[in-house]
Parts: C-alpha cells; sequence; structure tokens
C-alpha cells in the first residue's frame, strides 16, 4: 500500500509498504532516515524512539498505516550534524555516548521529558528514560546530559517559557 | 494482508463482521510485536486508532466508562482519583513509549495472565462491553478470561469499552518484577477496599492461567472486618488476620513454573503483596477516618 506521512516537516511518501510493516521499517528502509535504531523490535530497548503527532512512542510497535497523514519526528529532525540540538551536544560534551548505537533514542526521549518537565531531578529522568536502554551501561553520564541540557535549555528560553517547554 | 483503518465504530464493527479473522490493532505494543517477529500473520489488520467513539471516557452512573482506544497515559494522568488502583497498574506498564500507545482495552484483548490492567479490573468489579452488528453486550470482567491469551469475545466482537465503578474506598496494586520499569509481572495484585458495601475485591496476575478474582480470601476478610466491627471503628488490624488473608491469596493461586519465577516463589510473593496491600490499604482507610 502506499504510505503519506509528514516526517520532520515534509510530506514524504513510500509505495508497496506491506500492510504489516513497521513505522520504523518505512522510515530506516525506504525513507532513508536510518537514525531512528532497530534493535529490539518489540518496544523493550527505546533505540527507535520518535514523535508521532507530538507524542513519544517506539516507531518498531507502530503500523505504518496507523501513522498514514500523521506528523513524525525523528532525531533527524532535531538537529543537524552542523547545528546539534542543545540536546545532543550535552550528550556530546557529558561523554553520554559510547557505542552510540541507544543515543539517538536517547537524545528523542529526552527531549520529550525536557518539553514536559524542564527541570527533572535524578528520579525523574530515571524513570522518563525507564525505556531506553544502554547496553554499554553507560546511564550516569547520560543523567549528567540531561541535567546539562536542561540547564542550558532553561538559561536559552525566554523568561516565563521554560515552563512551557522548549 | 489487508489493512483496514475504519474512521467510525459501525465502520468497525462492519469490518469485523466480514473479516471475523481481523486482527485489531490500538495501540500496537502487542500486536507489532507478533507481527516483527512473524508469530502472526492476520489477513486483516483491523487499526481501531481512528476510530473516535472508543477515543475518550466518561462518567456515568458511578462508573467509568473507558473508552477501548484510552491510553494508559490518560488513565494516570485523569483517572487517579475515580480509578486509583487502574491508575496504580497503568503507572508500572513498560516505560513512557509504552504507556503512550498502550491501552487497557488492548489489555483486555490481549488476555495475557501478566496484563496489569487485569488485577484492578477485577478488583474494581469491572465489566466488559463487546460490540457486534448485532449489538452489544455485557460481561464481568471475570467471565472474560478464558485461558493463556484467550477471552470470550466472539469473532465478530470488538472490546469496545470497560465500565469500571468508581473507587469507594482505598484501591492498591502491587507487582513483583526485576526492576521498575518494562517488566512482565512476576505476579501482581489488585486489592479494593469498598467500604459502601462492606465488600472486599481482589485481582491476581501471573499466577494461573487466567487473572483471576480471590473470592474465599475476599469473603474471609470482609466477614472478619463486620465480625470485629472494623469498618466503623478502624483501628490496625490484627496480625493473624493479614496473615491469614496473605494465606488465602496465595492458596487461591495456581502458578507454574517458568523464565521468570518458580511457582512456590509466586506463591510466596502473592502472600507479600496481599500482606502489604492489605496494611497499606487499610492505613489509608483509618487514616481518613473509615471513609
Amino acid at each position: 500500500m502506499r504510505i503519506e506521512i509528514t516526517v520532520n516537516g515534509r510530506t514524504r511518501e513510500a509505495d508497496d509498504v506491506w500492510e504489516g510493516e513497521s513505522l520504523l521499517y518505512v522510515l530506516r528502509e525506504r525513507l532513508g532516515l536510518p537514525g531512528s535504531k532497530n534493535a529490539c523490535e518489540q518496544g523493550e530497548c527505546g533505540s527507535c524512539s520518535v514523535y508521532l503527532d507530538g507524542v513519544l512512542v517506539c516507531a518498531c510497535l507502530v503500523a505504518a498505516g496507523q501513522a498514514q497523514g500523521r506528523e513524525v519526528v525523528t532525531v533527524e529532525g532535531l538537529g543537524s550534524a552542523e547545528r546539534l540540538h542543545p540536546v545532543q551536544q550535552a550528550f556530546v560534551e557529558a561523554g553520554a555516548v559510547q557505542c552510540g548505537f541507544c543515543t539517538p533514542g536517547l537524545v528523542v526521549a529526552t527531549h520529550d521529558l525536557l518539553a514536559r518537565s524542564p527541570h527533572p531531578d535524578d528520579a525523574e529522568i530515571r524513570e522518563s528514560l525507564a525505556g531506553n536502554l544502554c547496553r554499554c551501561t553507560g546511564y550516569e553520564k547520560i543523567i549528567d546530559a540531561v541535567h546539562l541540557a536542561a540547564g542550558r535549555l532553561t538559561a536559552a528560553a525566554p523568561s516565563g517559557a521554560a515552563e512551557e517547554g522548549t | 494482508m489487508e489493512f483496514v483503518s475504519p474512521r467510525t465504530l459501525d465502520d468497525a464493527l462492519a469490518a469485523k463482521a466480514a473479516h471475523p479473522g481481523a486482527m485489531p490493532i490500538m495501540g500496537g505494543t502487542d500486536v507489532m510485536v507478533e507481527l516483527n517477529f512473524d508469530r502472526h500473520r492476520p489477513d486483516v489488520l483491523l487499526d481501531l486508532g481512528r476510530v473516535a467513539e472508543l477515543a475518550d471516557w466518561s462518567l456515568d452512573d458511578g462508573r467509568v466508562r473507558l473508552g477501548a482506544g484510552v491510553t494508559y497515559a490518560r488513565v494516570i494522568r485523569e483517572l487517579g482519583a475515580e480509578l486509583p488502583g487502574l491508575a496504580m497498574a497503568s503507572r508500572t506498564v513498560g516505560s513512557p513509549q509504552i504507556r503512550n500507545r498502550g491501552t487497557v482495552g488492548g489489555n483486555l484483548g490481549a488476555a495475557s495472565p501478566a496484563g496489569d490492567s487485569h488485577p484492578p479490573l477485577l478488583a474494581a468489579g469491572a465489566v466488559v462491553e463487546l460490540s457486534s452488528v448485532s449489538g452489544v453486550r455485557y460481561l464481568p470482567v471475570a467471565e472474560f478470561y478464558l485461558g493463556v491469551k484467550r477471552h470470550a469475545a466472539a469473532d465478530t466482537e470488538l472490546v469496545t469499552a470497560v465500565l469500571v465503578p468508581r473507587a469507594t474506598g482505598p484501591e492498591q496494586f502491587c507487582k513483583i518484577g526485576t526492576r521498575n520499569a518494562m517488566v512482565i509481572a512476576v505476579a501482581a495484585l489488585g486489592l479494593a477496599l469498598r467500604p459502601d458495601t462492606r465488600s472486599i475485591g481482589t485481582g491476581i496476575g501471573s499466577a494461573a492461567p487466567t487473572p483471576f478474582r480471590a473470592c474465599d480470601a475476599e469473603e474471609f476478610l470482609a466477614g472478619a472486618l463486620d465480625a470485629d466491627g472494623l469498618w466503623d471503628r478502624p483501628s490496625p488490624l490484627p496480625q493473624a488476620l493479614v496473615a491469614e488473608f496473605g494465606a488465602r491469596i496465595a492458596a487461591a493461586a495456581a502458578p507454574i513454573d517458568d523464565v521468570r519465577g518458580t511457582a512456590p516463589y509466586r506463591r510466596h510473593a502473592l502472600a507479600v503483596l496481599a500482606r502489604r496491600a492489605l496494611t497499606w490499604a487499610w492505613d489509608e482507610y483509618a487514616a481518613a477516618g473509615g471513609r
């Protein structure tokens, strides 16, 4: 079947999509967006985290047809190699990236967390990122990165805007 | 495979009537795993995510009518006061990503003995709404579960809602797992104190082929609370009473050994969960002055 999705602000089409295919497969294999990683294919690892109509989801658990006509934002939509999003920059600076496979999912999940809660404490960070697995066991640096990004996003936001998220 | 995405409930029911083998999909958190791993290859995937009639909840005559498309995230945000047990259980489901997509209706459709919704639904005395082109019928949730991942909906029916009585007293949910997230319950227990009818509700998960009520433990506890006049004068519960309740909960279970735990461990854990849940719920009841 044919699928039309708005991805990172652009309307994209894919043909000959299998009806049982996941959004993740469409993004990676049909639309050339390999930032969302394919690891567990069962929602356990969070490596494929994307926004679907503004809601954080595992792309591997969304049927392609369920994304028809909807808006998807992937890690590629948050920043670029030339201009990293503050969350991405914080992950680099805090050393929160080891093998890097879990990083795109963690970046999107952190982006979602900080939009809802600009100053999360460690417990809230751990709870909010509980669906994103890092098998290099690097969570301490990841938590450092979230705090770093939170501080910068708040500093960058016009006063009063931080509570609504950025 | 065919992908069918109706916009109205009538169209969804017509599609299910035309394709009784269709696999309904809502949040996809169970169904997509089956497809991704090629465990199941239905002829028709029936997407219910765009059916407006399923997407909301309403309060009606002391019950919450929870549409089958309401996510765990919304239960947590919006129904903590009306359905505290279900909201507590929803908080333990998967991760934020899973709670944003997964639904109580989908949990019923999957009918896993380990589903987190089932213990609080059983404890609350919920009723499942099953719809087809021929009409609507209502089934107590305890009669809905038939076996491991088997339920009482006919091939032409859809789970369209679950009707959950508002809590009239404290409710508790507890669950054993290896960590505080992304856990399939090794054992789980829901408990409801109902001061208005002086009755007790229980629901147990991951300890038998289906989620179930421990009726004997419910009646024992309700009888003991009545006999000792404790509903009216809520003092701390006698330890022997709490222990006996735990023992009766454990005795009601028919668990198996599997990769997540042994049968004796599950029985032991249930007795502990029952004692804790009862103590927490009763302390809350007593603290509120017996209301």
